[in-house]
């Protein structure tokens, strides 16, 4: 076991760097009422704006709050609304893309129409629309995101399932009288898993990047939440307390890039033929 | 004729993507929670019933939705894209008023993201698995992973605060604030009347932005050409132009570099949304007039006839660009014209 996990840390030293960046952030994200020094929300205007100092680490913002104990905090809204945004999205593009291999003729011209159509509008500007439609919220800004994020699932399924189905393994199911749906549920979903998880691992960091800046915008959480993108919003207005801003960003930042490196390593090992590409 | 053939049938397609795209902000517009008048006509507005009988007139709002659909695309056919509450304006005439400015950052940022990532794309190939590799491939996944209104904020704080060498924010510096350019581009502007200040001060205000919205495609660019270019470097056809005594650089030039772009081609299709995407954040925080910063104010502001006709206007330029992207594929890659 150790010889394994040395290994694996000698060939993927950048995927070793991300598991402890998200270990870390994890770690955070459960256990911050016992981590962070100060309550995230309490304001002392007797101590804002102070640069980083042996009080509080990371600085205080324009409500005297401690910045260091709102990052913490902010592990608990970003990281399980870019994990909840990936998983809608491949679950739902996972069906949506087999559905359309599946059946193909019509139903997959229109279905994957459909996808190339919502895949050409960017997808921060979509979804900023939408969370303006259904309003500010956590909620909203999530499902935005997702409506936005699935086609590319949905393509990638499609074009696994349309191999799939030309497959020994599957003929030989129907042959035996298996129904339509049981052959797409039980043998071809399961065959084509492997790669919808590749893309939901290179797929985390940008989920965290686009909900952190649809909160950029004001979009997302509503203040005074303690949530990474619209913290650094805070600090826009006043650059020379550079470390309001600084502090959270650096904090997605090293989610997002944490993810992408794992992101690597998945793929790597779930998919060799995809090896160097990308 | 193939070529035209393939022309028609994808100008075809793309209309048909176009049409859906109509449909998509057609309901969001629509289908938005609460009273679309309210949304679309804006609290105070709603309080005048003339203004109220005259929106309901146009847009058919007492027929059956597919009617509404039909009378929102004979507007948009006409150019149309409804009325901003904001300014007051129609969203097409502010569109033409900040396109220039979007154009010229998209259009910098395009061409820093294609410069630097074939130049670290080739050097990671060329130098597979070497620290320098290994360097390029952090870059390109920071590039890809760093928040673009962070770095903005990093770039401001750095060269505009602290060194003092790059202006901070807008399009142009005070001096030439009240004044009017023929096209709107401004750096075309410079050039053709002769105003070398004009064109170096528009430069030194686009280099930021252009810088941070480049940095994604950068990446993903980056990581394209390598792979590519290292699935070239393995054919046999390499091992023939070896053998037939070709130079280095010529095999380099004339095969590896030829086949090994042509994923990066649709690549960088795919990211032009993107790119155009975060012109919203950047343009935000460098108050930079242009698209983006409209896109935003219109969405702060609920202003839904503004935010949909951005939304469209983006999408279809997106379409377009893939459009010509497509057709760039099928030119140099000849086994693509069916």
């Amino acid at each position: 076991m150790k010889k394994k996990i040395k290994k694996f840390i000698r060939k993927n030293p950048l995927a070793f760097v991300g598991i402890i960046i998200w270990v870390l952030f994890i770690i955070c994200a459960v256990l911050s009422p016992l981590i962070a020094p100060y309550d995230p929300y309490l304001q002392d205007l007797a101590v804002k704006y102070q640069a980083p100092n042996a009080a509080h680490l990371f600085g205080t913002d324009s409500f005297g709050r401690d910045i260091l104990s709102r990052v913490i905090y902010g592990a608990r809204i970003s990281i399980p609304c870019g994990l909840l945004v990936v998983a809608l999205a491949c679950v739902f593009g996972t069906l949506y893309g087999a559905i359309a291999g599946f059946f193909g003729k019509a139903v997959d011209e229109v279905l994957m129409r459909f996808a190339d159509m919502v895949m050409s509008f960017p997808a921060i500007l979509l979804a900023m629309a939408l969370a303006a439609a259904m309003g500010r919220g956590v909620g909203n800004a999530v499902l935005a995101i997702a409506v936005v994020a699935w086609p590319k699932y949905a393509r990638l399924m499609r074009g696994m399932v349309l191999s799939a189905r030309e497959a020994e393994y599957v003929t030989s199911e129907k042959v035996i009288g298996q129904q339509k749906f049981h052959v797409l549920l039980h043998t071809i979903i399961p065959n084509c898993v492997s790669s919808q998880l590749v893309l939901a691992s290179t797929d985390v960091g940008n989920a965290i990047l686009t909900f952190a800046g649809l909160s950029f915008l004001g979009m997302g959480v509503s203040p005074p939440t303690a949530e990474w993108g619209y913290m650094v919003s805070d600090g826009v207005a006043i650059l020379e307390y550079w470390w309001i801003s600084f502090f959270p960003g650096a904090a997605i930042f090293m989610v997002s890039i944490g993810a992408n490196f794992i992101g690597d390593a998945v793929r790597d090992i779930l998919d060799p033929r995809m090896k160097n590409e990308l | 004729m193939n070529m035209l053939k393939y022309i028609g049938r994808r100008i075809l397609l793309m209309a048909v993507v176009m049409l859906g795209i109509s449909i998509i902000t057609f309901c969001v517009s629509h289908f938005v929670p609460g009273d679309p008048l309210v949304a679309n006509l804006g609290q105070s507005a709603m309080s005048d019933p003339e203004i109220v009988a005259a929106y309901e007139a146009k847009w058919g709002l007492d027929q059956p939705v597919y009617i509404q659909y039909i009378n929102y695309m004979k507007n948009l056919l006409h150019g149309d894209l409804g009325t901003s509450i904001r300014t007051k304006q129609p969203v097409l005439q502010d569109l033409e008023k900040y396109v220039p400015a979007t154009f010229e950052m998209a259009t910098l940022a395009t061409i820093i993201s294609i410069v630097l990532g074939l130049l670290f794309g080739m050097i990671s190939a060329a130098r597979h698995n070497k620290l320098s590799d290994h360097v390029l491939r952090v870059i390109s996944l920071m590039g890809i992973s760093i928040p673009a209104f962070w770095l903005s904020i990093l770039c401001l704080y750095v060269f505009y605060l602290n060194l003092r060498i790059l202006p901070g924010s807008g399009r142009v510096g005070a001096e030439w604030l009240g004044a009017t350019f023929p096209t709107g581009f401004l750096l075309w502007d410079a050039v053709t009347c002769g105003e070398p200040t004009l064109f170096w001060d528009a430069l030194a205000h686009l280099v930021l932005p252009s810088l941070v919205l480049a940095a994604s495609t950068m990446g993903i660019l980056t990581r394209t050409v390598r792979s590519s270019m290292l699935e070239v470097l393995q054919q046999d056809y390499l091992r023939t132009a070896r053998a037939k005594g070709l130079s280095e650089r010529r095999i380099m030039i004339h095969h590896v570099l030829k086949n090994g772009l042509i994923p990066s081609v649709t690549m960088f299709g795919l990211c032009y949304g993107s790119l155009l995407g975060g012109t919203v954040l950047v343009e935000t925080i460098f108050n930079y007039p242009g698209v983006g910063l409209y896109a935003y104010k219109a969405a702060t502001t609920l202003d839904f006839p503004a935010i949909m006709g951005t939304t469209l206007f983006i999408a279809a330029v997106n379409v377009l660009m893939n459009f010509f992207v497509d057709i760039l594929y099928a030119l140099i890659d000849p086994r693509i014209r069916y």
